[in-house]
Formats: C-alpha cells, sequence, structure tokens
C-alpha cells in the first residue's frame, strides 16, 4: 500500500491536466466534477496509507519510495522521492481533506465566473504542488513543492487579473515569497555543503550522530531555512504580502492563505526538528518571532473593517502561535495547531465567504449586521469557528492553543504572557467580527438587502462538515490524562515524545533522542493542578476578551469611536497597520526602482557606450583630419615628398 | 575513423551550404518555395544531428566522430573536427533552433526572402562549425563566418530606424574581441613551433603545451576579449540590447539561442583548458564580473519600456550565471553551467519567439502598448507564462535545474559568491512577472489589442517542441546531464592535473632563480 504514496500527488496532475487542455470542451459540471474527484483520490488514498500506517508499530512507520533519479552531477544526487511517516501523513491528510470540501464549495462559490475553468485547474495545481511539499523525502523536491505553491498562490490572487490590485497582489506575494526563498535556497545548499546529502533520512541522522547542540553551522543552516518559513508562513519581517493576498477568490483564502500553503513553514520546521533542536539560538530567534508577530498582527486585526483583512490578520497570528509551538520546542503542539487552525481558519474564510456571497461582495463590516436570521447556517458555522480560534473548552482551538501555551509558559513566562495577550485580542477581534457581521442592527444597503439569501448547500454543506471538524477535532490531543494524547503520541516518532521507546536510531525515532530532553515542554516537571490552573487562565483571558467585544459592539455601540478619538494617535498607527507597506516601499522598493533607472541612463547609456562611441568618434575625428592630406593635387604630394627628403637628409646629417 | 564511419559532422555543418546554393539558383519570386526548400534543409540537418546524440557513448572523454583531412599542409592547418559531451547539446541547440526559425519568419520576412533564407543557412553552418572544430584555424573561420550573415541579418531585415547603427556596433564589438584572438591563436602556433619544433593549429595538440605562466596571462586576456564580448559578460554587453532590438525576430532568437553561447562555449573550449593557471588567476574577476552582470542585468532589465531590450537585458543577468558556474571550476558548476546555456536558449529563444509573434500583430514592443493581452490572447498567455517560469527558475522546469547547480557549485567554491548571485533569483522573478503583469493582466486599454487574433497552429507548432524540452529538462534533465557528466569530470581532471604542473613549473624555475641568485652573490 505504501508503495502507491506517489499517486497522492499524481491525482491532481490528472486533473490539471483534463482541465487544463480539454477544460474549454468539457461543461461546467464535468469539470468541477473532475477536479473534485481527483482530490477526493487523494484523500481516500491518504486515508488508506494512514490506515496501513497505523498498523506497522511506532519505531517502524516511516516509508521511502524512490521514484527516479532527478538531478545527479558528480557527487551532488537528488530523487524524486517520496515518505510516508506520523508527520507527513498528517499533512497529507489535513492538505487533502480540506482542499477537497474547498473544492467542493468552490464548485458553488465560483459557478457564475467565466474563468472557472481556470479556477480549477490551478486550484489543482495547487493541490498538486502541496502534497509533494509534504511527501517529499528530501529538501530539492521539497522545494519544487515550496515553489509550486507560491506560484500557485500568485495566479490565483491575481485571479481576476483584469483589475490592478490583485495582479499587484499577487506579484507582491510571489516576490516576497521569493525573498523568503532565497533563504531557503541557501540553506539548502549549506545543508549539502555540510552534509554531502540533501535526504531527510540523511542529513538528519547524521547531524543527530556528528554534531553538537549550538554547532554554528547547524544555527546558520536552521535560521537560513527560517527565512524561508518567514515568507511562506507571513511572519515578520516578510508577512506584508498575506493581507494583499485577499485579493483572490474566497475559497482561495481558505485554502491557501489560511489552511495549507501558509503552513508550509510551520511543517517545514517540525520536519527540520532534529536540525533546530541542534541550534538553541534558532529556536530562540523562531520563538521570538512567533510570539512578536502573534502580538502585532493579532493588533492590526482589533482596528480593520475589511472581514477578509480580519481573518488574514489573525491567520498570521495564528501562524505566530505555531512558530512560538516551535520555538519552544513543542512541535507537535505546532503541528496540533496547524491542524485545528486549518479547520477553523478554513471555516471562517468559507463563511466569509458566504457572506460576501449573500452581500454580492461586500466585504466593509460597517455595511453588514443583523445577518444572522438571514443565514442561520453561515451563523451558526461561523460562531463555532469563532469559539475555536477563541479557544473557548471543548472547541478544537482550546486544546491546540492551550497545548502552546502550556508549553510556552514551562520555557519561559514572557512568551506566555505575550502569547496570552495576543489569545485576549484573537477572542476580542474575532467576537467583533461575529457581533459586527451577524448582530446589533442591519447597516446593509437597501438594495443588497433585497437579495440576502442563505448559499446553496454545495456551499454550506463543506461548512457543516468543517464546523463538526473545528467543534469536534481537538480531542485527537487530550491533555494532562496519560495516554489520552493521540495526537502527541501519534507524531511522537518525528516530533520527539515519550511514545517511543526503542533504544534503535531510526528516522523515526532519532528526534525523539535529540528533541525529547532538549524541551523541557516535553518533560512535564511541573504539576497537573498547575496545569488545570492555566487552563482556567487561559479561559479567562478569551472570556474577558468576549466581554469586551459585547461591550463595545453590542452594549455600547458608540464605545469604539469614543476610544478611538481618545488615543487618536495609536489608533491611526494601529489602523493604518503600523505604515509598515509604506516603509518597505520607501526603503527597498522605490530606491531600487530609481536605482536601477540611473544604471541604465547613465551607465549603460553615458558610460559605456559613451565610452565606446566616444573611441568611435575620435576614428573618425582623426580620419577626417587625415583625409586633409589627401587633397588629389600633384603639387602637394610632391612638397610632402620634399619634405620627406628634407627630413631625412636633416637626420642624417646632424643626428 | 569514427563509430558512424561516416562523416555526419561534416554533413550537418554542410548540408545547409548546400541548401542555400539551391535557393541561390531559384527564381527569387516564388517565395514560399523557397521557404520550403529552407525548412527542408534545416529540418533534415536536425533529422541528421539526432545520430549524434543517440550513438554519442557517454562513457568516453574521447573526442567522437572525428574527421579529418589535411587542408594545407605547410602551414599546419587541418579540417579536423569532433566533439565531446560539451559540444554535444549546443550542436542539437542549433539544429533544433534552425527549422523553428524557418517557421518562425514564414510571415514575417516577406521582403527578399531568397537573400534573407541564404543568411540563415550560411548562419547555421557557421555555428555548426564553430562548435565541432578541433583546430583553431578551422575554428577562427567559422568564427568570423557567423559574423558576415547576422551583421546582414539585423542590418538588411532589422528594424528600418536605428538597424545600420545596431549592426555596426555588433560588428564593431566582436570584431575587435575576435582580433585580439587572431593574435593570440598566432602567438600559440608560432610558440608550439618554437617548443615542439611543428607547426599545427591542431587543438587537441596544443592542449599538451604547457605554457609559461606569463604567456598564459596576456594569451588567456586576449582571447577573454573575444569571448566575453560574445557571452556578453559586463561591462561588454551594450551591443546585445541594441543587436536583439533591431534585429528580425528569428535573427534575436538566433543571437540568444546560439551566438552567446559561443563565448560561453570558448571559455570551456578553449580558453581552460590550454591556460588553466591564468584561467584560475582570473577567476575572481571573471566571477564577480559575472555577479554584477547577474544584478545589473536584473536590475537594468527591470526598468525597460521595450519588451525586447527587457529581454535583452535579463540574457546578461542568465550569461551571468552561466560564466558564473564555469569558473567555479568544480562538477556542479560545469555541468550547471553547460545545461544552463541550453536552458537560455530554449526561455529566451521562446521569449524572443513570443515577442515577435506579438510584434508581428502590432507593430510595437512596447510594453505601455499592451495590458490585458490574457484576455484576448489566452494562449498566448498560457504559452507566455510557462516560459517566463521556466526564464525565472521555477523547480520543475528547466532554468532551475541549471541555477540550483550553478548556485550550488558555488557555494562550494565560495560562499561569499553565491550569497551575492542568488539574489538573481529574486529580481528575476521582480522583471519577469512585473513584464507579464503589465502585458497580460488588467484591462484591455488599448483599442488595437481589443482584437487581436490568438496564436496560430502555426505558431503553437512553432512553440511546443520547445515546451516540451523546457518540461523534459526540468523533471528529467538526466537524459542530458549524462551525456555531458564524463566530458566534463574529464575537463575538471586535465585542469586540475594541468594546473598542478604548471605550479610546480613555476616553483622550479623560481627555486633555480633563487638559486642563481644565491650562488651569484656568493
Amino acid at each position: 500500500m505504501l508503495d502507491y504514496v506517489w499517486l497522492v500527488p499524481i491525482f491532481p496532475v490528472i486533473g490539471v491536466l483534463i482541465n487544463g487542455l480539454l477544460g474549454h470542451k468539457l461543461s461546467k459540471r464535468l469539470v468541477g466534477f473532475v477536479a473534485c474527484s481527483v482530490i477526493f483520490f487523494s484523500f481516500a488514498l491518504s486515508v488508506l496509507l494512514f490506515l496501513s500506517l497505523l498498523k506497522l508499530p511506532p519505531e517502524a512507520r516511516s516509508f521511502e519510495k524512490i521514484v527516479y533519479t532527478w538531478i545527479a552531477t558528480g557527487d551532488f544526487k537528488t530523487n524524486i522521492g517520496f515518505l510516508v511517516d506520523p508527520l507527513s501523513i498528517v499533512m497529507m491528510l489535513v492538505v487533502s481533506g480540506v482542499s477537497f470540501l474547498i473544492h467542493v464549495y468552490s464548485v458553488g462559490y465560483m459557478h457564475d465566473d467565466e474563468g472557472f475553468r481556470r479556477y480549477f485547474t490551478y486550484l489543482n495545481l495547487f493541490v498538486f504542488s502541496m502534497l509533494v511539499l509534504v511527501c517529499s523525502n528530501n529538501f530539492l523536491l521539497m522545494f519544487v513543492g515550496w515553489e509550486g505553491v507560491g506560484l500557485c498562490s500568485y495566479l490565483l490572487i491575481g485571479f481576476w487579473y483584469q483589475r490592478k490590485e490583485p495582479a499587484d497582489a499577487g506579484k507582491k506575494a510571489f516576490v516576497v515569497n521569493r525573498i523568503g526563498d532565497y533563504g531557503f535556497l541557501l540553506g539548502m545548499m549549506l545543508i549539502f555543503v555540510t552534509f554531502g546529502t540533501l535526504n531527510f533520512y540523511d542529513v538528519f541522522q547524521s547531524a543527530h550522530h556528528n554534531f553538537h547542540v549550538g554547532n554554528l553551522t547547524i544555527t546558520a543552516i536552521t535560521l537560513l531555512l527560517f527565512v524561508g518559513a518567514t515568507g511562506k508562513s507571513a511572519q515578520i519581517p516578510l508577512y506584508t504580502w498575506l493581507p494583499d493576498a485577499m485579493e483572490g477568490p474566497t475559497p482561495v483564502s481558505a485554502l491557501i492563505h489560511a489552511a495549507t500553503m501558509v503552513t508550509a513553514g510551520v511543517y517545514m520546521v517540525v520536519r527540520c526538528n532534529v536540525l533546530f533542536t541542534l541550534a538553541p539560538i534558532s529556536l530562540t530567534v523562531v520563538a521570538i518571532v512567533g510570539v512578536v508577530t502573534a502580538v502585532f498582527t493579532a493588533s492590526i486585526a482589533l482596528t480593520a473593517n475589511d472581514i477578509k483583512r480580519v481573518l488574514a490578520y489573525s491567520t498570521i497570528s495564528q501562524l505566530g502561535y505555531m512558530f512560538l509551538a516551535c520555538g519552544v520546542g513543542a512541535y507537535a503542539a505546532g503541528i496540533f495547531h496547524l491542524m485545528t487552525h486549518a479547520f477553523f481558519k478554513a471555516l471562517l474564510f468559507l463563511g466569509a465567504g458566504s457572506v460576501m456571497h449573500a452581500m454580492s461582495g461586500e466585504l466593509d463590516m460597517r455595511k453588514m449586521g443583523a445577518l444572522k436570521s438571514h443565514m442561520p447556517r453561515t451563523y451558526w458555522t461561523f460562531l463555532i469557528a469563532t469559539l475555536a480560534i477563541a479557544g473557548i473548552f471543548p472547541f478544537a482551538g482550546f486544546f491546540s492553543k492551550d497545548e502552546i501555551l502550556w508549553n510556552a509558559f514551562q520555557q519561559n513566562t514572557i512568551l506566555w504572557a505575550l502569547g496570552a495577550g495576543a489569545a485576549l485580542m484573537t477572542a476580542f477581534y474575532m467576537f467583533r467580527v461575529v457581533f459586527m457581521t451577524f448582530h446589533g442592527e442591519s447597516r446593509v444597503d437597501e438594495e443588497v438587502k433585497e437579495h440576502l439569501h442563505e448559499s446553496p448547500p454545495v456551499m454550506t454543506n463543506p461548512l457543516i462538515i468543517l464546523a463538526i471538524l473545528s467543534a469536534v477535532g481537538g480531542f485527537v490531543g487530550i491533555p494532562i490524562i496519560k495516554g489520552a494524547n493521540f495526537f502527541h503520541d501519534f507524531l511522537a516518532p518525528v516530533t520527539g515524545g515519550h511514545a517511543v521507546e526503542s533504544a534503535k536510531i531510526t528516522l523515526t525515532n532519532l528526534a525523539y533522542a535529540s528533541g525529547g530532553h532538549a524541551s523541557a515542554a516535553e518533560a512535564g516537571h511541573h504539576s497537573i493542578g498547575l496545569e488545570v490552573l492555566m487552563m482556567i487562565v487561559s479561559l479567562a483571558i478569551a472570556g474577558i476578551g468576549i466581554g469586551l467585544a459585547y461591550y463595545m459592539y453590542i452594549k455600547n455601540p458608540s464605545a469604539p469611536k469614543k476610544l478611538a478619538q481618545r488615543f487618536t494617535l495609536l489608533y491611526q498607527l494601529i489602523f493604518n497597520r503600523y505604515f509598515v507597506d509604506e516603509i518597505y516601499d520607501f526603503l527597498f522598493v522605490n530606491p531600487i526602482k530609481r536605482g536601477s533607472t540611473l544604471l541604465w541612463q547613465i551607465f549603460d547609456a553615458k558610460f559605456i557606450d559613451g565610452m565606446i562611441n566616444g573611441a568611435g568618434q575620435i576614428v573618425k575625428w582623426s580620419s577626417v583630419g587625415l583625409k586633409r592630406v589627401q587633397t588629389g593635387y600633384v603639387q602637394n604630394y610632391a612638397l610632402s615628398i620634399l619634405i620627406g627628403v628634407g627630413a631625412i637628409i636633416v637626420y642624417f646629417l646632424y643626428m | 575513423m569514427n563509430q558512424l564511419n561516416f562523416p555526419l559532422l561534416t554533413l550537418i555543418a554542410f548540408l545547409p551550404v548546400l541548401g542555400a546554393i539551391f535557393i541561390m539558383l531559384m527564381n527569387k519570386e516564388e517565395k514560399t518555395t523557397i521557404r520550403w526548400a529552407a525548412l527542408i534543409t534545416t529540418f533534415v540537418n536536425f533529422l541528421f544531428s539526432l545520430p549524434l546524440f543517440f550513438c554519442f557513448r557517454d562513457d568516453t572523454a574521447e573526442m567522437q566522430f572525428v574527421e579529418k583531412a589535411v587542408w594545407i599542409k605547410d602551414y599546419g592547418m587541418s579540417y579536423s573536427v569532433g566533439i565531446d559531451g560539451i559540444s554535444l547539446l549546443l550542436i542539437l541547440l542549433t539544429t533544433f533552433f534552425a527549422p523553428i526559425c524557418v517557421v518562425a519568419c514564414w510571415k514575417d520576412i516577406t521582403d527578399k526572402v531568397k537573400e534573407f533564407m541564404i543568411c540563415l543557412l550560411l548562419l547555421e553552418t557557421g555555428m555548426v562549425g564553430v562548435f565541432i572544430s578541433l583546430d583553431l584555424f578551422l575554428f577562427y573561420v567559422f568564427w568570423e563566418v557567423v559574423l558576415i550573415p547576422m551583421y546582414l541579418l539585423i542590418g538588411v531585415w532589422g528594424n528600418p530606424d536605428r538597424r545600420i547603427y545596431a549592426a555596426i556596433k555588433f560588428f564593431l564589438f566582436t570584431m575587435f574581441g575576435s582580433l585580439l584572438m587572431l593574435v593570440a591563436i598566432l602567438f600559440l602556433y608560432f610558440y608550439n613551433h618554437s617548443v615542439t619544433g611543428e607547426y599545427t593549429f591542431s587543438l587537441l595538440k596544443l592542449y599538451e603545451l604547457g605554457i609559461p605562466h606569463y604567456y598564459q596571462t596576456w594569451l588567456f586576456l586576449a582571447f577573454f576579449f573575444a569571448f566575453a564580448i560574445k557571452v556578453p559578460m559586463f561591462p561588454f554587453h551594450t551591443w546585445l540590447p541594441d543587436a536583439h532590438t533591431e534585429a528580425p525576430t528569428v535573427g534575436s532568437v538566433l543571437l540568444a539561442a546560439v551566438l552567446l553561447k559561443m563565448g560561453t562555449y570558448g571559455f570551456l573550449r578553449f580558453s581552460m583548458p590550454l591556460f588553466p593557471e591564468a584561467s584560475h588567476n582570473f577567476v575572481p574577476l571573471i566571477s564577480i564580473l559575472a555577479i554584477i552582470g547577474i544584478i545589473y542585468g536584473a536590475l537594468v532589465s527591470m526598468v525597460q519600456k521595450d519588451l525586447k531590450r527587457l529581454v535583452a537585458f535579463s540574457s546578461v543577468s542568465h550569461l551571468g550565471f552561466v560564466m558564473l558556474g564555469l569558473f567555479a571550476l568544480n562538477m556542479q558548476g560545469l555541468q550547471g553551467g553547460l545545461i544552463q546555456m541550453i536552458n537560455h536558449g530554449l526561455s529566451t529563444g521562446a521569449l524572443f519567439l513570443l515577442v515577435g509573434m506579438i510584434y508581428e500583430r502590432r507593430h510595437t514592443r512596447m510594453i505601455a502598448d499592451f495590458g490585458g493581452l490574457s484576455k484576448v490572447m489566452p494562449v498566448f498567455a498560457t504559452i507566455f507564462m510557462i516560459v517566463t517560469l521556466s526564464s525565472i527558475g521555477l523547480p520543475g522546469l528547466n532554468g532551475f535545474v541549471g541555477e540550483f547547480l550553478i548556485l550550488l557549485g558555488t557555494f562550494k567554491s565560495n560562499v561569499v559568491y553565491a550569497v551575492f548571485a542568488a539574489t538573481g533569483v529574486i529580481f528575476a522573478a521582480v522583471y519577469m512577472l512585473w513584464m507579464f503583469q503589465r502585458v497580460m493582466f488588467g484591462e484591455v486599454t488599448h483599442e488595437e489589442n481589443k482584437n487581436l487574433k490568438d496564436l496560430s497552429l502555426r505558431e503553437v507548432g512553432v512553440l511546443i517542441p520547445v515546451l516540451i524540452l523546457i518540461f523534459w529538462i526540468g523533471l528529467y534533465p538526466k537524459t542530458f546531464l549524462s551525456k555531458t557528466e564524463t566530458s566534463i569530470k574529464h575537463f575538471l581532471t586535465e585542469f586540475n592535473n594541468k594546473y598542478e604542473m604548471s605550479i610546480q613549473r613555476e616553483g622550479k624555475i623560481l627555486a633555480e632563480n633563487e638559486g642563481i641568485e644565491v650562488s651569484a652573490k656568493r
């Protein structure tokens, strides 16, 4: 069974080929059907792989399938090869599962768009790239998926390319991602120079055996890789592309810019946890970048009025949490949050899409309100997702977020405090969205009001499934009770933990050996009482956030305005997203543009060509001068001969 | 004689001449017949070149398909041809693009078709000749043969406004380098005689010559100017944008795809093996110029308003990568550089074809005159996208394989170079995607663009073979890398051996000199 892993990414390619090459001859129904079914096949196969992996004992749950040698020259060799292990299978399941639901939803959402076929071709291509990213057994093939998802993101953000904003946003996303990829690329080369291979297994094993904690080369490698992660997963300083990416169709935002692609950085860090664990400096950087991003972008979400922008900043903030988890060595918690986040954030975006669908494309929450009665299914599912992201028991987000905060708390109280602060803001801004959109008084335009409707079942059914997952998904990772954290135990062979007790070093339990003791988090020295207390604190924080939102947007709707007036400067700063885009333009974009023009017009045209043309001119002038000598008159020539003879005589007589 | 017992290389080199003679005899009004004759000639020539690939033995670094005949005995000039892994792919690239060019200019060139096709065919002979010559004199002849038809292509069929300026600039730049090279070749010739007592231009024999360090530097520089101008390396690149912009479409295609490779090939075939010590000493200079080229080409490319000029500057950037790879002096760098020559030929060739197609329709190349073409010409836009992605090195397509190997090789030999060069990857995305956006995206703002016809079957047919190779090299580069592996490995061993020997010799001389000094003091 495991031999067929390569088919997982191949199915979507079939969809790309059918819809891309023959799409114009097929009906929309058929195009949608093809696109959805290939993803379903990938999902079904992932489930089968998962089941056959479960049958194996934990330490044997790692399988490599080499398809062929890709690039080989000299001592360099990489394969097209795939890896099935607990980490990759979780990613495969999440990616293909959520993708499938969003594909189905898209059939309804994009129904009237004339780019329907193009849309599904791109979407399938995206799933292909994403699956390659998570299934590959080496860095280089991972990079194929890594850049591939960047490309699809570019294509899909700019899907409505006739308008300027989406096209600009798409380009920005690609370029910013490339800046990150630059780091990834250098990291990869340093890995090759250090280890002589790019295969995950070989690299990690060699790192484990030959390098000590704190090794500088490993630190450099991990920092470079993390630069790649900040690009793809939109962390400070490379997060600015993600809010703009909301110009794409909403299901795309749900799939690519919330559930899957942007989590690639987290996946990569966890995949390389052996390396990161050897580099405490890098881990600290990861944790700090993560938590600062979480707080910083959550604050921007507080004042945004565009529903998708709020969700975008929220995504960045939640990704920050995942990196915080990685940074404190709680890799499994990071992946856990990645999974639950995929459920509830996809749901939130799709819910927002459903709202947009009803509101004729309106995104401004100031023009919404009281939509609850018009679209009950959207409302209830959206509410569940909001409860999940706010971290309310027993919804999925509670478990994963709490695990991260608990781990952070054990390592460093400041990290915890910042994380908790972000959690407070998260609960506030999410309920602000719920209240502004679904509750209170209707501020909807009269024209739009007449058309308000619940979305068709093809769109609401995926919402319901995701709502169920967001509600109960957390129970795969129950804390405190020993043996109840199935998720953690399942991932333990890759991420380190207490489940594996075999002493044999294989890829699967390699991480355990190196990862286990590095993170105090996994050891669990603190008492259960403290852990329970921290949970209650988390819940209280979420409660305060919700309460504040309720007070400001239901109870006393004039409060936000007053607050904004009182703290004008701060409000303006946040409302304008700290002017980061403007600062980047000023510091990098504009100087490069202007400098390049100067280079071309001054250096190329004036200097180099000036020299060349100058040389030409000199030749021309001198020939003009010399031309005078060739007069054609015999007497002139006779004169010059005479002068010549005279000169020779003088020479011989006097020299 | 060789593995086929058949003068295949000669046939491939001179079949186009035969075709040209044939066309010369035709009535110049029968334009379609002339086009067909050219197409058949080039296509048959392509078919003839395929056995080179399939019968090529990749387990030896010896010259293959060798032919040798005495030319002018007294002066040691011989007609000696043969190929190894270094030249194999470049010859195929040439014969591959020739028929594509004929089809591409089917409707574009309507004036003086006969003369045009003759020039094209002679150009093919020259290009193939350059890559197969194993005799320095023969090489020089072919090198110059290439110059004339290309000069005519630009000067006669180019853009009327500035074609003469561009053609003369092209000619003078290249000529300047060639002359220095000629002097160096003659010097080698006489130096060899003074050492071995034999007059010969045979490359393989000259390889054996241990040239003293002092001469190596000057000879290297002389060759360097010829090749660096051809590549073109920064700062010798300014002829390229003009030549590209003014040349007719297929002129640009061949210029980019093949002619520039004559420069990089020259380094590999002549400069480096003949003057290993000098090559070694010039690594910093060449690497830094290459890196400046990568970044400078990309930055300047970004602000171009003319499509062809943009692509031309992107060539400066790409060729910078190639040079950097070659002078990394390790397997990955050299192999990457070699495969990147092919990749650049494919992607930039295709880009010029595409720009030519849109130029035929709109008679403008200004980016500002377009916008929203995706809507009007979806097939064109799709192919343009794929080629763009190939050009910016998207993994899975050909450009990545070359770029990655080059950067890896560079990283191995000098981390700092790699760190700077890799920024080219970012800039490439900026200038190409921005260009793509301005041409393809947005509303159709110009009335003339509203009714543009999408690509015809002929035009798609021209591009499909290139696209196939773009994917092929991207997904399964082994087909090509394995052909060149042995030759490059051999090249590298020889290079290192000769370098070592050269160093030892210098050391000995130095020691002797010191000895003399010491004894003199006594």
